[in-house]
């Protein structure tokens, strides 16, 4: 069993001096991040609402970035992916990723097409 | 690299004893199944973004309808979930501490910190449990319209939502709630709403400071609401009073929204519930010392594996059904 842990995250810019105090660094960070994604969620600036990035609201796009970002830490530090193997990291990582980038890929742009079938088509739903 | 590291002398490929990814076999099972619920889930959350993104024009504003926190009244957008997300990131690291203890071969610690996993679990599905409750029940009420759109009613004034029961008329002798004992032993009905269609029109009618709410929302991200002369010729479409939600019809809006809502934090929910009596067993095993006996404390660490999944889990579903 591999019982050594790999102590610094921010690609080494914060390196810890234990396993623990790690655990605790992490759940700050992560509690920042919420706090972030609740401020934001709250006051909803008018910058980031009203401009969009490839068809979203700016404000969603960082709502998603910063969920990977909380998904990262958790899965790296509390799951201990950065103490594992590559290749064992890889498997269960990059499966994942690829095959549900397709599903919202194909699901969204199918989703798309019908809101504008219901749109501009003779359907009439909204009475 | 460490990947493709063998040593010829210890291992070979086909003899057996090799172990590549580096994981005990109970470990790597439990990434295995991690990997095919992620995509389970993953297919929950891409179905609820197809159905958004196909209605993504009159889909209701999560901050409009989760506004509720226990014991105090008033708007609270987002507070109590937020808080839920917190909890369930604090347990999760009491989880990883357990862990870190088990390592260390450290009982009692891990005794602690397991114990202190399972209450926030615990405080976690009885928040959610708590947030169903409030979702089913509902606090406005609703008209649906003949085509299934609903309408909410607002304050001309204020801008405020309205209750029904703020402006709708009492209007005697309507029908009377359908039991057992009145009718044939097949016909009962479950629910009545607390007032009639007739009752809402009258009221509208009345109360000219009241206007009607739709779904479509605005270029500002706003939901429309109709001047006067609009909202009494909409409501003639209205022919049924939503109170509440459920899987068929909800007062929020678009009727996949409960839907999704019921099967996504219900089935994060099972798992935390899962989760929880997992804890609980290892728990007892942790006291009982079969870890110690084993010699070491794997199965803590694979538990925890599935704890912090869920974690994981949550920190999507916050995201894409309470923050997008």
């Amino acid at each position: 069993m591999a019982h050594e842990h790999k102590l610094e995250i921010f690609r080494g810019l914060l390196k810890f001096k234990s396993n623990t105090s790690k655990i605790w660094g992490v759940l700050i960070f992560l509690s920042v991040v919420t706090a972030i994604e609740v401020a934001l969620g709250i006051t909803k600036p008018a910058v980031l609402t009203g401009n969009t990035f490839l068809g979203m609201k700016l404000l969603n796009w960082i709502f998603i970035l910063l969920t990977l970002v909380k998904a990262y830490y958790i899965a790296w530090d509390f799951m201990h992916l950065r103490d594992e193997k590559t290749s064992l990291r890889r498997t269960v990582v990059w499966t994942p990723i690829f095959l549900v980038a397709y599903l919202i890929f194909i699901l969204l742009f199918e989703a798309d097409y019908v809101y504008n079938v219901y749109k501009d088509g003779y359907i009439k739903w909204n009475f | 690299m460490d990947s493709t590291v063998t040593s010829a002398s210890e291992e070979n490929v086909w003899g057996g004893g090799n172990r590549p990814l580096g994981a005990s076999y109970g470990k790597l099972m439990m990434w295995f199944f991690l990997v095919s619920d992620a995509l389970t889930f993953s297919g929950f959350l891409a179905a609820y973004g197809f159905s958004r993104f196909k209605f993504i024009e009159t889909w209701p504003i999560a901050d409009e309808v989760f506004t509720h926190v226990p014991f105090f009244h008033g708007n609270f957008p987002m507070y109590y979930v937020a808080f839920m997300t917190f909890i369930l990131i604090m347990s999760s690291v009491t989880m990883v501490l357990a862990v870190d203890a088990g390592h260390r071969m450290k009982k009692n610690a891990v005794i602690w910190y397991m114990f202190l996993t399972i209450i926030g679990g615990a405080i976690f599905v009885g928040s959610q449990a708590w947030e169903w409750a409030t979702f089913i029940k509902g606090d406005y009420g609703a008209i649906e319209t003949r085509g299934g759109r609903i309408l909410q009613f607002v304050s001309a004034e204020t801008g405020e939502r309205l209750a029904l029961s703020e402006f709708a008329e009492t209007i005697p002798d309507e029908r009377e709630k359908l039991t057992r004992n009145e009718g044939v032993w097949f016909m009962s009905e479950g629910y009545l709403p607390s007032y009639t269609v007739t009752e809402v029109i009258e009221g509208l009618k009345a109360n000219t400071d009241v206007l009607i709410r739709t779904e479509q929302i605005s270029e500002e991200g706003e939901k429309v609401v109709l001047d006067r002369n609009a909202s009494l010729e909409k409501i003639k479409d209205g022919t049924l009073v939503v109170e509440g939600a459920n899987l068929i019809r909800n007062e929020y809006g678009s009727r996949l929204f409960a839907d999704f809502f019921f099967f996504i934090t219900g089935f994060h929910g099972f798992h935390v519930f899962s989760g929880v009596v997992i804890n609980i067993i290892i728990f007892f095993n942790v006291i009982l010392g079969t870890y110690e006996r084993r010699g070491h404390y794997e199965m803590v660490e694979k538990v925890g594996l599935y704890w912090h999944f869920v974690d994981l889990v949550w920190v999507f579903v916050f995201t894409f059904f309470y923050l997008v």
